[in-house]
């Protein structure tokens, strides 16, 4: 099981520029956790106090908003797509 | 005219306290969160007067010394310093003694307040070197961006939901400006827009150029100060979509306080809603900061947004100052907008409707007292929205041009006793 995921501009400072990557997490706090192994500095950046994604941070699945499909319990499909998208445009996680 | 003095401005982000300068830039690399504008008010204390600003022209601009407005800007656009109304037959009808409007559906050039955000956007737009600019828009945000685009000489594409009204599609091709119907609804219209902004080098007045579109804002609760001969009012109830526009009253006041053009008061700030989609709201009535998103299903489209980008900072402040947020049904938006028009002569669009409502609910409830100085604020035209009234009126049977068939058709409508009675002789003027 892979997923693909898309991250933005905002987020590339930390990640060399890279702005796509797979993962084989099967949920989204899994999904934090291994993006925070693959790219450390910015695992440090994108989680709150509580080890939780920030709430200005908005999660997609194939176009979908994650809280729609049970958010952290959400168990991610074979090739879903998954973007990170920062509140200011797309209201807020 | 410009202005003596300027309070230097930077973007700054309140979570990480990183400064940035001044950039097309909306989001903190460190913390994820919006960047906002902070000046030195300081640098212009004493300077920036009540006289120097009634010297300025009758529009927002005279208040450019508090916006964030590039160097060498010359504005030439009359936006703003609309009507603030004393409000005496809608509050006789909803209770309230001490009511006024704040009538931005008459806002130069495209009748609603997202005139004033787009005037302070584009400013910047064309300072940063941008020849296109775009938007995510329910509408009145795409009407403005398109004309003030047209005036400056920039290429606009702007994208809204497919559903829009007719009259504000129509409103934004008129000025030439490129429109693009997206097959969902605003949060779907405005993650597309990110992605582009991530890609292309366009201006987008509310993503990488919103940190000085949302100041624009501020120019309402300046001009509501003003207005009200220096002074604040106790309440102010505002609509809300993404939860900005409350928050940037807020901080208009604040600074006009701080520079010691108005004394201090305690302000209570009311969030207006729709119930088909009241994320703020809810958030207030849960006294939570925490929004759960909404999938909008309301007549008010321009308020129409599930997932609001300043939905915890508006939930926070209004709970802060002891305000409220109240939400009402599409009955009720309708019946608002009539009672607006009835009463004051003022032809509001749906989000007014809900404004409307959400005032005279909150009066009825008792969360605003009757002699409490309440300010409604009205941020878009009615003639934009006309079919949210579609047959609510009958036109009637056209009727002959003799006085009998008039005299006819009123007793038709009202019953005979209704037909008006003949002018007393003393009346009729002599010729």
């Amino acid at each position: 099981m892979s997923i693909r995921v898309m991250l933005p501009a905002a987020f590339a400072r930390h990640t060399d520029g890279t702005k796509q990557v797979d993962s084989q997490a099967a949920t989204l706090p899994a999904l934090v956790e291994d993006l925070g192994t693959k790219f450390p500095q910015l695992g440090s950046h994108i989680k709150d106090e509580d080890g939780r994604l920030r709430k200005f941070i908005n999660v997609y699945v194939n176009d979908e908003d994650i809280r729609f499909l049970g958010g952290d319990t959400y168990q991610f499909q074979d090739r879903d797509e998954v973007m990170f998208i920062p509140s200011i445009a797309g209201g807020l996680r | 005219m410009q202005p003596a003095c300027r309070a230097p401005f930077e973007l700054y982000s309140k979570e990480s306290g990183k400064s940035y300068g001044n950039q097309p830039l909306s989001i903190c690399d460190e913390s994820f969160t919006p960047l906002e504008v902070r000046y030195d008010l300081d640098a212009v204390k004493g300077q920036v007067t009540r006289a120097s600003i009634e010297a300025g022209p009758a529009n927002m601009w005279r208040y450019t010394s508090l916006l964030p407005i590039p160097e060498g800007f010359e504005p030439d656009l009359p936006v703003g310093f609309t009507p603030l109304v004393k409000a005496k037959n809608l509050g006789k009808r909803v209770g309230s003694n001490n009511l006024y409007v704040k009538n931005d559906a008459v806002c130069f050039p495209t009748l609603s307040f997202k005139d004033r955000v787009v005037a302070v956007a584009l400013a910047n737009a064309r300072h940063f070197g941008f020849e296109v600019v775009g938007c995510s828009s329910t509408g009145n945000l795409a009407n403005s961006v398109a004309a003030q685009a047209a005036r400056l000489g920039l290429k606009a594409c702007i994208l809204v939901p497919a559903d829009l009204e007719p009259a504000k599609i129509l409103n934004t091709q008129v000025y030439g400006a490129r429109l693009v119907r997206i097959d969902g609804n605003y949060d779907h219209v405005n993650r597309l827009c990110s992605l582009i902004a991530d890609q292309y080098n366009w201006g987008f007045v509310n993503v990488n150029l919103r940190p000085y579109y949302a100041e624009g804002s501020k120019s309402v609760g300046f001009e509501i100060a003003e207005q009200l001969g220096w002074r604040l009012p106790d309440n102010v109830v505002v609509p809300m979509a993404g939860g900005s526009l409350i928050r940037k009253i807020k901080k208009a006041f604040d600074e006009l306080l701080y520079l010691g053009l108005v004394e201090a008061k305690p302000v209570r700030f009311f969030g207006a809603q729709a119930t088909g989609c009241s994320p703020i709201s809810t958030a207030v009535k849960q006294d939570t900061e925490t929004i759960t998103p909404q999938r909008p299903n309301t007549i008010a489209r321009s308020l129409a947004i599930g997932n609001p980008a300043d939905g915890p900072y508006a939930s926070r402040m209004i709970r802060e100052v002891g305000g409220y947020a109240e939400d009402v049904s599409d009955v009720e938006v309708v019946a608002g907008i009539q009672e607006l028009a009835e009463t004051e002569g003022i032809f509001t669009e749906t989000a007014g409707g809900v404004t409307t409502a959400v005032t005279a609910r909150l009066l009825a409830q008792g969360r605003i007292g009757t002699d409490e100085l309440t300010v409604s604020v009205i941020t878009g035209n009615g003639l934009k929205t006309t079919d949210a009234l579609a047959g609510r009126y009958e036109l009637g049977r056209a009727v002959r041009p003799r006085l009998g068939d008039f005299e006819e058709y009123l007793a038709e409508l009202d019953g005979p006793t209704a037909v008006a009675p003949e002018l007393e002789p003393e009346l009729i003027p002599a010729d």
